[in-house]
């Protein structure tokens, strides 16, 4: 039987495909990703290209609207901008962000996990220590810190050039304690188990245990965690992008487009705000969706009622 | 007990050290104690005669010394833009911020109890999954959204409350307060929903599989058959054992909600310690955005050390013999 | 009908969403003032549910599909719910399997036993605590007033089943369920809470319903048995009876599996293969597949509880003649 029928015939398949809320997340979850990454080609205007913004066009409400123009189907922002491509540009942005932050945490949080795990003692006393007291600090405020020193060493110019790598480095950094937990945990239930005795019985290196016996062990919770993660760190950047610590307005991600449009809320131009808004929360809302199913189908004995 | 307050205390301590470890090096790092003192308009001699005198060239273990004895006397350093000591500036900015966490952890509590509690009792009927449905839609909106969102409902269409600002506001002792005039409170009531927005979710999913978990357990059974009328057997006897993991979480999300005070703050112009975090980013003031660490550091050990003995007083375990 | 316990024809099945499983099939027993009755089997056979199903207890999915349970000439499946939880934790208690499970972490021990006296009783706390006093007295716990103010894990697991046992005597039930009161807990300790346990009844001339998988213990402390087998009763007569000269192939299994059954230094006897998944069960005669003696009458036909034997005892079994 190959993999793919076995993918097929799976049980994970099967409750995938009974579950309408988890097909229509994912769905849309997928058209999502298209459209963000299909932008240069299908966006009907570039937003990075100043030669093609007219200041004369800032500030149009949505096509169906009266002063709407049917160019601009979702109106345009403050500078002009399609206000639509300007969202698939800015998802793409909030997405790579995203995606570059959680694969950075993951990898910090699964190597910090696994030593303390298995090495116990005081290096995991101490590791661990260190995760609690980043976590009581929260996540968000730990990322919102680093960033606003980096922002202060820095100069804001520079800042925002280098404002893509930033945001991964600092939302990676703030969120590798819940990974690193998710696999000591798992580390130490896999650790009294008997194959990884015998492979210690019979002298396999530390290192080739913990890569090669121990984590493929732990990455179901992993796996849960992270679609969880992805949906915080878009969240993340998207509040960092909103106070002026992320994404500059000229390569916007959607939480700086909100914050663009936020002050003209009251002048009556709401779409600049809503709609960049609004895929946001599809966007975050589809993923958590994903994340809860996954969570059930995984570990159902958390819902034994 | 008297053993676990020691070790709790102790570790409070230990982690205090490392903040202004950390909040040392950024000064040491980025700031210009100098510039903070006398401005940008000073010859390249006279600042390094003042550098001298300040003891910015002794050695780092010395001036870390000097830094820990400075805020053990309450010296966080001087304030650049506010030409003020940075701990009088964040101290006059603290009950905004206090109030606003207060009203909005009240909301949390009092909606999250009952609704958690009847999602874990009735997880199956219409209401339940109505919670649930609501409680993923509200952790997946951020919180600077949801404060938009009822700014422009609220303010710009209806017209009903205030937008921003704190209202009218009285001056008890040295506490600036907006609790004890009606403008005030119009004032508080979207700040401290946006707030609450996405802790409450967050509280009902948390407080249904904890409760939904000891719903299961042998004791609950038991309980029943007793013959306990089944109110008594939520309230007494589930509602206690699922507080205790509730206790814990909860004193985590204190934590993440001063960090959102930063953000709800900004869309409101609330002036509180958040909103003037950011202006101090914004004026690279970098003493007082040490000052801010160390304050909110400190706020955050209390707090969870407050917890962890709350927890230390619900568990019996913990109380009697001070074991964990 | 002065049966103190009388169960017709009680039908238990569990929902699920590929269908319903049945995990009590037509059962049936009686219970006089003050008697004893084993209930036994392996796990999944039925037991445990058979005792929840009393109290109205089952967990979810289970449900009562049919039958009746008629204690002292009411039937408590047609109760309403307060009506059911006024028998509860009165006249009918229950001991649970894992005391160290049973007792509820944060409250103190005086606390879990009075509430359950102020649920049935009309009582002062003042009254309630010292006839808590006087229960812990009863199940030998020594300087109970101090005790009253502790929590569980402050006691040992014996001392907890004594808390356990003392709770359910709190309101002198009619009946006492004992769910493998003993099976969690020390060997030299599983001893003494029979023997507790015993002597509580015989003093205060209470019923009990004692479900476990040891006949061991059973034949020690009732006067008579229901071995089940697969949600159904297979044999049922005196215990004095049955352990002497056991008709079904299951119940002489399980005899020959006591350890004192064995000559020294042979091996253990072991029934072969296990019970079946209740969404497995075989056709004809549950235990067929286990069974060294099966004939071709077994694996097609249901055999019927129904007096048989030179001892006229009733069994469910095809090759003991009817």
């Amino acid at each position: 039987m190959t993999r793919w029928q076995a993918f097929k015939d799976s049980y994970f398949l099967y409750s995938f495909k009974r579950d309408k809320v988890a097909v229509t997340s994912f769905v849309i979850f997928l058209l999502l990703l298209v459209m963000a990454f299909s932008a240069p080609w299908t966006a009907p205007h570039n937003p990075y290209d100043t030669a093609t913004i007219d200041i004369m066009d800032s500030n149009l409400p949505p096509a169906w609207m009266d002063e709407g123009e049917t160019r601009f189907v979702l109106g345009t922002d403050i500078q002009g901008r399609d206000l639509l491509s300007t969202m698939m540009y800015g998802m793409r942005v909030s997405i790579l962000i995203g995606l570059g932050a959680v694969i950075l945490q993951a990898v910090l949080g699964i190597f910090i996990g696994l030593v303390a795990g298995y090495a116990g003692g005081r290096v995991d006393a101490f590791l661990m220590r260190l995760a609690d007291v980043q976590l009581s600090f929260s996540t968000l405020m730990v990322a919102i810190f680093i960033s606003a020193i980096f922002q202060t060493a820095f100069g804001a110019g520079r800042y925002e050039q280098m404002a893509v790598p930033i945001l991964i480095l600092v939302i990676g950094l703030a969120e590798w304690p819940q990974y690193a937990r998710t696999v000591r945990a798992s580390v130490l239930g896999e650790k009294g188990k008997e194959y990884v005795e015998a492979a210690r019985v019979i002298g396999l290196p530390s290192m080739r245990i913990m890569f090669r016996h121990i984590l493929p062990n732990t990455l179901s919770p992993v796996l849960v965690i992270s679609t969880v993660q992805v949906a915080n760190a878009v969240m993340s950047e998207a509040a960092l992008s909103f106070l002026g610590l992320g994404m500059p307005v000229t390569r916007p991600s959607l939480g700086s487009l909100i914050n663009s449009g936020f002050e003209y809320i009251f002048s009556g131009s709401w779409w600049i705000t809503l709609f960049p808004g609004f895929l946001l929360v599809l966007l975050v809302l589809v993923i958590n969706l994903l994340g809860d199913w996954l969570r059930d189908v995984l570990n159902p004995k958390l819902y034994k009622g | 007990m008297f053993a676990f307050l020691v070790r709790r205390i102790s570790q409070a301590v230990f982690v205090m050290l490392v903040i202004s470890l950390l909040g040392f090096s950024i000064r040491h790092q980025i700031g210009d104690p100098v510039r903070d003192l006398v401005g940008v308009s000073v010859s390249v001699a006279e600042r390094e005669a003042l550098r001298d005198e300040l003891g910015l060239n002794d050695p780092f273990h010395v001036q870390y010394l000097r830094f820990l004895k400075g805020l053990l006397k309450g010296d966080l350093g001087q304030s650049f833009f506010f030409k003020k000591p940075a701990l009088d500036v964040i101290l006059a900015k603290m009950p905004a911020t206090l109030e606003l966490v207060f009203c909005a952890g009240v909301i949390i509590v009092v909606f999250s109890v009952p609704l958690g509690m009847y999602a874990a009792i009735r997880p199956k009927s219409f209401f339940s999954r109505l919670i649930m449905g609501g409680s993923i839609v509200g952790v997946s909106i951020p919180v600077f959204l949801t404060a938009i969102l009822l700014i422009y409902l609220f303010s710009v269409i209806l017209g009903w409350l205030p937008s921003y600002g704190r209202g009218e506001l009285v001056m008890v002792g040295g506490w600036q307060t907006g609790m004890l005039t009606a403008d005030g409170w119009l004032h508080l009531i979207l700040p401290s929903i946006a707030l609450s927005s996405i802790m409450l979710p967050l509280f009902i999913r948390l407080i249904r599989s904890e409760m939904m978990e000891v719903l299961e357990t042998e004791y609950i059974r038991f309980a029943h058959a007793k013959g306990l009328s089944k109110v008594r057997v939520w309230l007494v006897h589930g509602f206690r054992n699922t507080l205790l993991p509730v206790i814990t979480v909860g004193g985590v999300q204190i934590g993440t909600m001063i960090a959102f005070t930063i953000l709800t703050e900004t869309v409101f112009q609330w002036h509180g310690m958040g909103f003037m975090f950011l202006e101090a980013v914004q004026r690279a003031d970098t003493s007082l955005l040490v000052a801010y660490l160390m304050v909110v550091g400190f706020l955050f050990v209390v707090v969870n050390t407050l917890v962890d003995i709350l927890y230390g007083i619900v568990n019996p375990k913990v109380r009697v013999s001070g074991r964990q | 009908m002065n049966h103190l316990l009388e169960i017709r024809d009680l039908e238990v099945r569990f929902a699920l969403r590929s269908g319903d499983l049945t995990a009590i099939d037509r059962i049936g027993f009686t219970l006089e003032k003050g008697e004893r009755m084993g209930l036994v089997g392996e796990s999944g056979a039925g037991k445990s549910v058979t005792g929840f199903s009393i109290l109205n207890l089952i967990s979810k999915p289970g449900y009562i599909a049919g039958g009746s349970i008629f204690f002292r000439g009411k039937d408590l499946a047609a109760l309403s719910p307060e009506e059911m939880r006024s028998v509860r934790g009165n006249r009918i208690s229950m001991i649970f399997q894992d005391p160290m499970m049973t007792l509820n972490p944060v409250m103190t021990i005086g606390d879990q036993m009075t509430e359950s006296l102020m649920a049935h009783r009309k009582i002062s706390r003042a009254s309630a605590e010292a006839l808590a006093v006087e229960k812990l007295q009863a199940v030998h716990i020594p300087s109970p007033e101090a005790r009253l103010r502790q929590y569980p894990h402050e006691f040992s697991g014996g001392m907890r089943q004594r808390i356990v046992i003392a709770i359910a005597l709190l309101t002198d039930p009619d009946l006492i369920i004992a769910d493998e009161p003993t099976t969690a807990l020390d060997v030299t300790i599983q001893a003494e809470i029979m023997d507790l346990l015993l002597e509580l009844c015989t003093l205060k001339d209470m019923a009990m319903i004692l479900i476990t998988h040891d006949l061991g213990v059973v034949s020690q402390v009732t006067e008579k048995i229901a071995v089940m087998y697969a949600g159904k009763i297979v044999e049922t007569g005196s215990t004095e009876n049955i352990v002497a000269r056991p008709q079904h192939p299951y119940t002489q299994g399980l005899i020959r599996a006591l350890p004192g059954s064995r000559e020294p230094g042979s091996r253990l006897y072991q029934i072969p293969g296990s019970m079946p998944n209740l969404s497995a069960i075989p056709k004809g005669c549950a235990f067929h597949p286990r069974c060294e003696r099966a004939e071709e009458v077994c694996r097609r036909e249901v055999p019927e509880l129904l007096k048989r034997g030179t001892f006229q005892r009733l069994v469910a079994c095809h090759l003991v003649g009817v």
